[in-house]
């Protein structure tokens, strides 16, 4: 707990102690995570669940159409990213949640951490789980639809990376939204996606293309920005609003 | 006094109305190349001015909630965002029943159509939000939060969409395309009716957030009490 009582004490003004604020800021922030992945790690509740339910819509895709490589040319990215949604939910859904028997999360609401770095934190864990969600249903795709997505890994990952963040943003942000009330579970979804949309197409349209092997091409360069435009907007909006989420 | 303007404003926009329909139905010609089903667009338009109008209220009364803590921008908010998504719903209508007779079809994956339908989906989770907490301090304060999401939403998805496909016509209205000015001006008098009944609408819905949350206090002063 060194690492959280002490960062309080700092001096609030100059641009040094603003600097020293930031580092302990991401220190705190990390803290934060690293609890949350050694919680999720013992208890593996979130991941185990998510990687079944991943598994299991990656062998009804075989049922829905036809999984010859021509559809799999144009479906691909979609499918992926339905995956990683649905999958990345039951991860988003108990990163609040977890904290609610013993009043855990009135405790961490209390402790010297300011909102924002106890909300970084966790949505760095949920960043890291999703991430790791993805990679395996990834895994699993390839083999399941004879899909050579390592062709284009790096932009591959790159996407992922971004697409992943603003997925683990809002679920956090939303998650901690409803984390006090009824119907926790079907309110986190409905909320999620249509929020998610601009993100989730850009990530759709990325992925073809990289999981077909293309390279990505000037013409797609637009999702990017797009995709890095959503992340930023919607990780600056979290950390002003986060403190009237939790605290009022 | 309130009473008196929600029913002045009432009958002001029944009259326009009315106006407006004699002479949607009766002066004005069949438009050339569309003939008779152009005339949806005097309320198609218009809803969705109407409703794009009440999304920007909504965030301005859920940020006004946010910095005051004051329940009256937060009735404002539920108020318009209701009344908002019920002109959606009227756009979204209108717009696919003159698909049907123009385009053939029901629905188009178009643009304009999905960006509508992700903003109509955005504001009724908010309403279900809100129906999902009891506890009206934690009820207002996160419909408010949720609100801003929604909102600066709006844009991203309306840009990203727009990249992605168009078939949409082009605005015939204030987008440089052509229009006799009789179809104008009657455009913008079923505005001036549409946002004159939204108005009633929204005051309506107001004074019942209001009446509700009075019953709410009395039951709890009544369960301390007694």
């Amino acid at each position: 707990m060194g690492a959280l009582a002490t960062s309080r004490d700092a001096p609030a003004t100059g641009r040094a102690a603003a600097a020293g604020g930031f580092v302990a800021g991401m220190r705190q922030s990390l803290f934060v995570a690293a609890k949350d992945l050694r919680a999720e790690i013992r208890t593996k509740e979130a991941i185990n669940a998510s990687l079944a339910f991943a598994v299991v819509i990656l062998l009804l895709f075989s049922f829905a159409f036809d999984p010859s490589e021509d559809q799999l040319r144009v479906l691909s990215g979609g499918l992926l990213w339905i995956v990683f949604a649905f999958a990345g939910t039951l991860v988003l859904n108990r990163s609040f949640a977890r904290e609610l028997p013993n009043d855990c999360l009135d405790a961490l609401v209390a402790a010297p951490v300011p909102c924002s770095a106890l909300f970084l934190g966790k949505a760095l864990a949920n960043f890291v789980l999703v991430l790791a969600v993805e990679l395996v249903s990834l895994l699993v795709f390839g083999i399941f639809y004879n899909v050579r997505w390592y062709l284009q890994f790096w932009p591959l990952l790159l996407v992922l990376v971004l697409g992943t963040w603003g997925l683990t943003v809002i679920g956090t942000i939303f998650s901690a939204l409803t984390v006090n009330i009824r119907l926790r579970e079907l309110m986190l979804p409905l909320l999620v996606y249509p929020m998610l949309i601009p993100a989730l197409m850009a990530a759709m349209q990325l992925s073809t293309q990289l999981v077909n092997g293309q390279p990505l091409s000037a013409d797609v360069a637009v999702w990017l920005k797009m995709l890095v435009g959503f992340d930023v907007i919607y990780t600056a909006l979290s950390l002003v609003l986060v403190d009237t989420v939790l605290v009022g | 006094m309130r009473e008196k303007v929600i029913y002045a404003l009432g009958v002001a926009a029944a009259l326009l109305l009315a106006r407006n329909l004699y002479s949607i139905f009766m002066v004005l010609p069949d438009e050339a190349s569309q003939g008779m089903i152009y005339r949806i667009i005097f309320f198609h338009v218009p809803a969705a001015i109407t409703a794009m109008l009440g999304a920007f209220v909504a965030a301005f009364a859920s940020i006004m909630f946010l910095v005051t803590k004051n329940f009256r921008y937060d009735s404002v908010a539920v108020s318009v965002t209701e009344v908002g998504l019920a002109f959606l719903a009227a756009n979204l209508v209108t717009g696919s029943i003159w698909g049907r007779i123009i385009w053939g079809i029901w629905w188009t994956w178009d643009a304009r159509l999905t960006s509508a339908l992700v903003c109509w989906l955005l504001y009724a989770g908010y309403l279900m939000l809100r129906h999902a907490i009891e506890e009206p301090t934690a009820r207002a304060r996160i419909a408010a939060v949720f609100n801003i999401f929604a909102f600066a939403d709006v844009p991203i998805v309306i840009f990203s969409i727009k990249w992605w496909r168009t078939q949409h016509p082009q605005p015939v209205f204030w987008g440089g395309g052509s229009i006799d000015p009789a179809m104008k001006s009657t455009a913008v008098l079923n505005l001036v009716a549409l946002m004159l009944l939204a108005a009633v609408l929204v005051l309506i819905r107001l004074r019942q957030e209001e009446v509700q949350r009075e019953i709410d206090s009395l039951r709890r002063y009544a369960h301390a009490v007694v």
